[in-house]
């Protein structure tokens, strides 16, 4: 839907009396109001053709109109546009926005490249690219003005990718992207338009109908032998504790995988995530040594965008800086898993995990910073993206305590966005021009 | 300490394109086009006729009842012709058209006479008499405001002095030239209302003025007269963001700022004023800034009303390049004309060109629900749903959320990223509105006959 469809209707143009004044002036001023000459000399000649048979008078009125265009042709007057107010922007745009947000993802991607290796390069590059290709699809046949280049398409693929298990297949990445670009979003009528969060709509599906493959955390060998003494530490640490501690449930499925894995013995083995063997724990009962470090920089089991807190910590801040996001929706997000946490961790330490466990594991911090912060699908005023917020995370901590699944932080987010709506009907500012004023006084 | 207002903007100002010109005397025009309706309310009665001489300050136009102003001959000359020429508010209006002698001779006015001696109804009649309308763009006639109704009770006057628009200089470089005059006009006026307290308040980018003001106020000394810093904000100047940051009131709903006990006046207004009190001379000039990218020397400059907005631009050394859109006022709340022969009237307090590529293309996307609209809204409204209202012709519900209390400042379609113009479909909305209360009362009206 362009502008200059609608402006004509609703736009208070000031030119329209000057153009009834008289049809010698009409040419004149038609002219002056358009912006692109092309336009000019054919709404000129247009209104003159239509003054003409219109009134179908003297040749006289016919010939000055005529001569009023042939002049307005040769000697163009300066050419005003007009417009309602105001007559200035900001220079922020959509584009800007999803582009810096996509640029703010990129070093917690590179680190997951750098974790996991190729395949996670190639299941974000695949995410990220169908994704655009779908979008430019819709658009070719929905014959809407063509929008790929805003960037909400490759931001929502690559948010795919991110919470994608590294080696997933590429068939299912392509699966994922078209249910996030087309059903989610674009059968909703596109950006702006869709009430759920188009990335993580795609993941529950898939997460629903691919569960195996969804839930396949691999552990890659170069980050077992290159990296750094934190992993080598903490494998050795599990084997070691699972030596002497046979209580000690093990991140890793095969204990003795591990060995071969660092003896170079086979390339890839597949671990549970902290979330799922704390789940395990919760289940059992029992107690487990963890190392916070390691969620904090990312070298742990888990899905690409999860595995380094501190990378998706800094994009964050560069977004809260920029004010393309508030502190409202993250920091209540984080307040209500913190409140969770800490009441059931309190109730039963042994039984349940701290809170800060909880931050640094799983999709916490990519969910409470840039999933539930998708400005299309969560409350715009600040109660509502506090209220929503405080929601996300309490859902979040009621699905990994008590629900099925180790993880919940989709699903607390899309049953959120479902009920954003009925929060933003009821969280609206208090408008100017309430305030009482008390006469004072004295004055009387 | 500066003062301020929750929501509003930071857009550029671009003011050191003007604010070191000092103000400079246009010429008188050849021809002055002068429109009966130069305020809100009734047009102006013409009392004049074809080639009847006139001199620089004879009534051209009698008011028209009460919310009404009289209009004034800019020049000295013959009335060549009355008759609808184009407006700067878009339509066309009834105007004077003088033809000047090349003598600009006043017209007889009484000797000068000390603001002190004269009480508060002969200080109002010589505002309204010298066709006084508030000059901060709205046009109000400022003797109306100065007879609030007697249950109201005015404690305090406001001289807005933010000029929180872009690119305007003509308060900034009047308060730096003249503080004199200003304060003294602001004395009368608050003479007039019996206010207790009489506020003058500032942006803090206007360093200069601050100074100058504080130091006027200084010499006018028992007045009890202070001046109060401002933060810099849009829309600062907007008059209940005014009162709202300066004394902590809100202008209820629907009311006016003397509901709340203030009465607000602008300073170019008080200048006009003190010309009045002293000389009872009408107003048929102002400043006014000239500037933008658009021309290639922005100025400051005094003009008769009534003198084409092309004499203007020419003495801002004319257009640079092609110019790309022409507004009267600012960039925030300005209108755009089409065609640089309009005349200037009496609330013309800045003429800005920008280049074409200044000019928003006026394409636009869907709400992203970003919510910066929301966040600049300096009446704490919801654009983003108003927009999305408007856009599929909701108006119904455009006026559950209280779109008539929105003052157009242009902060919502300023900040939005989709480029979506918010402020033109509340416009259209409000008409919408007036429009359907308008035939509801004649349907009302039939339905009792």
């Amino acid at each position: 839907m362009a502008a200059d469809e609608k402006e004509p209707r609703k736009g208070a143009e000031p030119t329209e009396g000057a153009d009834k004044k008289a049809p010698k002036d009409d040419a004149k001023s038609a002219d002056k109001t358009e912006s692109a000459a092309e336009t000019t000399t054919k709404a000129a000649t247009e209104t003159a053709t239509k003054a003409a048979t219109e009134t179908a008078t003297e040749a006289a009125t016919e010939t000055a109109v005529e001569a009023a265009v042939e002049a307005a042709e040769q000697s163009p007057p300066p050419m005003l546009s007009v417009a309602s107010s105001p007559h200035v922007r900001s220079n922020e745009s959509t584009a800007k926005i999803m582009w810096t947000v996509f640029a703010c993802l990129l070093p917690a991607s590179v680190w997951s490249v750098y974790i996991f290796g190729m395949q996670a390069a190639i299941v974000l590059a695949t995410c990220t690219g169908s994704a655009v290709v779908f979008e430019a699809l819709v658009q070719y046949f929905t014959k809407d003005r063509t929008m790929v280049q805003d960037g909400s398409a490759a931001l929502t693929g690559l948010l795919l990718g991110l919470t994608m298990p590294p080696g997933v297949s590429v068939t299912i990445c392509l699966i994922g992207a078209f249910v996030a670009v087309v059903v989610a979003k674009a059968i909703f009528g596109g950006l702006g338009h869709n009430p759920f969060n188009p990335a993580l709509t795609a993941r529950v599906f898939l997460l629903i109908a691919f569960p195996g493959a969804m839930t396949k955390w691999p552990i890659t060998l170069q980050a077992f032998a290159e990296k750094p003494v934190s992993l080598y530490g903490q494998a050795t640490t599990w084997y070691s504790s699972f030596a002497t501690n046979k209580t000690l449930s093990l991140p890793v499925t095969k204990t003795d995988s591990v060995m071969e894995a660092l003896a170079g013995k086979v390339d890839v083995i597949t671990g549970a995530t902290p979330l799922a063997v704390a789940k395990e724990h919760w289940q059992r009962g029992t107690g487990e040594v963890l190392h916070y470090t390691d969620y904090f920089v990312g070298s742990m089991p888990g899905s690409l965008g999860e595995v380094s807190v501190l990378l998706l910590l800094l994009g964050a801040a560069v977004l809260l800086l920029k004010g393309y996001i508030t502190w409202h929706i993250p920091v209540s997000f984080i307040l209500g898993v913190v409140v969770m946490a800490g009441m059931t961790h309190l109730a039963s330490p042994t039984r349940y995990m701290d809170p800060i466990f909880h931050l640094v594991t799983g999709g916490i911090i990519i969910g409470a910073f840039f999933m539930a912060t998708d400005y299309v699908t969560s409350p715009t005023y600040p109660l509502g993206m506090v209220i929503f917020g405080f929601g996300c995370g309490l859902l979040t901590m009621v699905i990994r305590l008590w629900a099925g699944f180790p993880e919940g932080v989709s699903f607390a987010i899309l049953i959120m966005n479902a009920v954003t709506p009925i929060i933003e009907r009821y969280t609206r500012p208090k408008k100017y021009g309430l305030k009482p004023w008390a006469e004072p006084e004295a004055s009387k | 300490m500066s003062v301020s207002f929750r929501g509003g903007i930071h857009p550029r100002y671009a003011k050191e394109l003007s604010n070191d010109a000092a103000i400079e005397r246009l010429p008188p025009p050849d021809e002055a086009i002068v429109h009966l309706s130069q305020h809100i309310g009734a047009p102006a009665v013409a009392v004049v006729k074809k080639k009847q001489e006139v001199k620089k300050g004879e009534v051209l136009g009698e008011a028209a009842g009460f919310v009404s102003v009289p209009v004034h001959a800019p020049i000295s000359g013959k009335v060549t012709n009355i008759g609808l020429y184009p407006h700067p508010f878009g339509s066309l209006q009834e105007a004077v058209v003088i033809e000047s002698d090349g003598k600009d001779e006043w017209t007889d006015l009484p000797k000068e006479v000390k603001p002190d001696s004269l009480d508060r109804e002969e200080i109002k009649d010589r505002i309204r008499d010298a066709g006084i309308v508030g000059l901060g763009g709205a046009a109000f006639p400022t003797h109306v405001k100065l007879s609030p109704p007697p249950a109201k009770n005015i404690d305090t006057v406001l001289l807005n002095a933010a000029e929180c628009e872009p690119y305007l200089t003509a308060d900034d470089r009047l308060m730096q030239e003249e503080p004199d005059r200003v304060v003294s006009g602001f004395i009368a006026l608050k003479k007039v209302l019996g206010a207790k307290d009489a506020v003058i308040a500032i942006e803090e980018n206007k360093p200069e003025a601050i100074a100058a003001m504080e130091k006027a106020v200084a010499k006018a000394k028992g007045k009890a007269v202070r001046v109060v810093h401002m933060h810099v904000k849009y829309p600062q100047g907007g008059e209940k963001q005014l009162i709202d940051a300066v004394l902590g009131r809100e202008v209820p709903t629907g009311g006016l700022p003397m509901d709340c006990g203030v009465v607000v006046q602008n300073v170019a207004t008080c200048a006009a004023v003190d010309d009045a009190v002293r000389f009872a001379k009408p107003l048929i000039s102002r400043v006014t800034t000239v500037t933008g990218e658009g021309v290639n020397g922005p100025v400051n400059v005094v003009g008769r009303v009534g003198t084409p907005v092309q004499t203007f631009i020419d003495a801002a050394g004319g257009f640079r390049g092609t110019p790309g859109r022409v507004i009267l006022g600012g960039p925030m709340m300005g209108g755009a004309i089409h065609n640089t022969d309009i005349p200037v009237i009496k609330s013309t307090g800045g003429i800005l060109v920008l280049t074409p590529e200044q000019v928003p293309s006026g394409e636009f996307d869907s709400c992203i629900r970003c919510g910066r609209c929301v966040r600049a809204c300096p009446i704490h409204l919801c654009p983003n749903d108003m927009g999305n209202y408007s856009e599929v012709e909701m108006w119904e519900e455009l006026e559950g959320l209280d779109v008539n209390d929105c003052i157009e400042c242009g902060c919502c379609s300023y900040s939005c990223p989709a480029n979506r113009p918010l402020v033109q479909f509340f416009r259209y909305a409000k008409l919408w509105i007036r429009q359907q209360q308008a035939l509801a009362k004649a349907a009302e009206s039939k339905d009792e006959r």
